[in-house]
């Protein structure tokens, strides 16, 4: 498996940089949209439940299947990986956002409404910080769970690391099949382990107090 | 600042009776105005419509001279102290960010914050230098309570509303709390509205008793003539059968003497109550103690027909 790499260092980059660049999109694109929209919820709990319901139907659904709908919805190639990626991991990061959001103790927001604080203030001062490392733990679990599921977009002519495993099953090409999915593997895992590193620091920065 | 509210009526969206029912109460400058009576009495709903926590469907509130109905909720709120009963402290900020909480929303400079903070922690009993950077959850119930009072003081506002502050300290705390905290107010002649459920806080605390009963007021008195005249059996009842003995509590010995001593030479302090000298004066069986002053020379003395003589008078009126 070392071996296949070290002989073709140029398909294993490009692929790599390819699996990078879907999730890394793919990552941003749910944090532009569950991120306000879990705000959004919070103010209107008629939409909320809606919304939820549509979350869950969504998270049902496996990423195979979610890659193969784009196939005639946007057709093959990156943007509908990256589209097909982005529906994947919403679920875990707009209900991580919502949950978080709704648990903070009613009586400390009442107690900051109480001393003056705008709806605006309660909001980025008392809400936003007392749920981020729920929040946090919504971003862990939607980033380990893109770049995994990257690796289906070679079936949808999306590139990625999956490139490697399909191209090494139709060539018979174990080496190369066996690299693919040990990167991935080591992606994830790597993902999982680094963003844990940088919730404990960034809530232990935030709020030290809590318990 | 005077707090008065004109015919303010609570309705809240689909429950048929009022929560507040065409309220009038005054409450003086300076004064400890408790609100009281069983729960859903509109007690909490009066005191949160002050700050426009709740808006009134109908009547007028006026805080000093200005009608808060007509007033920006958010500005209102910053000058008009608020604590709540599970205190309320921001768990991710330091007890110097939650004391510097009002100050910093009026845009406060940085030294006059921390100048004040100082200054409030040294007023409810805490040392600054050990508690300004600690977080809520490294103290106990009481230095909490404590923090929340400081909290709601530290912009000096003319008002506080108070929901029901000592719920969540124990007992013990609690009595100790009640003492220092009236302290506080009236040194700095805050104008309060406390709410409470415990009558023997609310006769301690306060200048004026205000007991509700289904949106309504049923009395507001003072303490005194609530126990001695209650005005039915509601009252009566709500007060406890031992209203006699919770007025007795109310007086100190020192100011209630008649001029003579006790000829056995029994003597008791000055400084407690009526209550406790009743019952020193049971346990002892004598019939009258000479009271000393703090110089522990007589004052003169208390006899047990004159504590009867001051017990007539509470059946009901």
């Amino acid at each position: 498996m070392a071996g296949w790499i070290a002989a073709n260092p140029q398909i294993f980059v490009v692929a790599l940089q390819n699996h990078l660049w879907l999730s890394g999109i793919a990552l941003v694109a749910v944090l532009l949209i569950a991120l306000p929209l879990g705000l959004v919820l919070t103010r209107q709990r008629g939409l909320a439940n809606a919304a939820i319901a549509i979350v869950n139907i969504l998270r049902t659904v496996p990423s195979l299947a979610l890659l193969v709908i784009m196939l005639p919805l946007l057709g093959t190639g990156f943007l509908p990986s990256v589209v097909a990626l982005t529906l994947y991991g919403l679920p875990a990061l707009l209900l991580n956002n919502y949950t978080g959001l709704t648990q903070v103790d009613a009586e400390i927001v009442e107690a900051a409404r109480g001393q003056g604080f705008s709806d605006r203030q309660v909001m980025t001062q008392i809400e936003i910080p007392l749920a981020l490392p729920v929040i946090f733990a919504g971003i862990r679990t939607a980033a380990v769970q893109i770049v995994s599921a990257a690796t289906l977009a070679a079936f949808i002519g999306g590139g990625g690391l999956g490139e490697l495993i399909t191209a090494g099953m139709a060539n018979f090409n174990f080496p190369q099949l066996v690299a693919g999915a040990v990167a991935v593997a080591v992606l994830a895992l790597a993902v999982e382990v680094g963003f844990a590193a940088l919730e404990r620091l960034l809530t232990r920065q935030l709020r030290m107090g809590a318990a | 600042m005077t707090i008065r509210l004109e015919a303010v009526t609570k309705l809240f969206p689909g429950v048929a009776r009022p929560a507040v029912d065409a309220l009038d109460l005054t409450i003086e400058k300076g004064q400890v105005c408790v609100l009281i009576g069983p729960s859903g009495c509109g007690k909490t709903t009066t005191m949160r419509m002050v700050n426009r926590l709740i808006e009134p469907t109908s009547g007028r509130i006026i805080v000093g001279d200005r009608d808060v109905t007509k007033a920006d909720p958010v500005e209102l709120r910053r000058h008009i102290g608020y604590v709540i009963q599970q205190i309320g402290l921001f768990p991710h900020m330091t007890i110097a960010q939650n004391v510097a909480t009002v100050p910093k929303l009026l845009g406060w400079d940085a030294a006059r914050i921390k100048a004040r903070s100082e200054e409030m922690l040294d007023l409810v009993g805490l040392d600054p230098k050990l508690y300004l950077s600690r977080y809520p959850r490294h103290l106990s119930g009481g230095q909490r309570q404590r923090v929340g009072v400081a909290r709601a003081l530290a912009a000096d506002p003319p008002v506080m509303l108070m929901d029901e502050p000592f719920g969540a300290v124990d007992p013990i705390v609690r009595g100790r709390l009640q003492e220092e905290f009236l302290g506080i107010l009236k040194r700095l002649s805050k104008t309060v509205i406390l709410v409470t459920h415990d009558i023997d806080e609310a006769i301690h605390m306060g200048d004026v008793v205000a007991i509700m009963r289904d949106g309504k007021l049923v009395q507001y008195d003072t303490p005194d003539r609530l126990l001695a005249a209650p005005a039915n059996d509601f009252v009566a009842d709500f007060v406890g059968a031992d209203r006699a003995l919770r007025r007795l509590s109310l007086v100190r010995a020192a100011d209630a003497v008649e001029p003579g001593g006790a000829s056995d030479g029994f003597s008791l302090p000055g400084s407690l109550s009526m209550r406790s000298v009743l019952s020193a004066l049971l346990a002892e069986g004598r019939e009258a103690a000479t009271i000393l002053g703090e110089d522990d020379q007589p004052l003169g003395r208390i006899t047990l027909a004159a504590i009867r003589a001051r017990g007539a008078g509470t059946a009901l009126s």
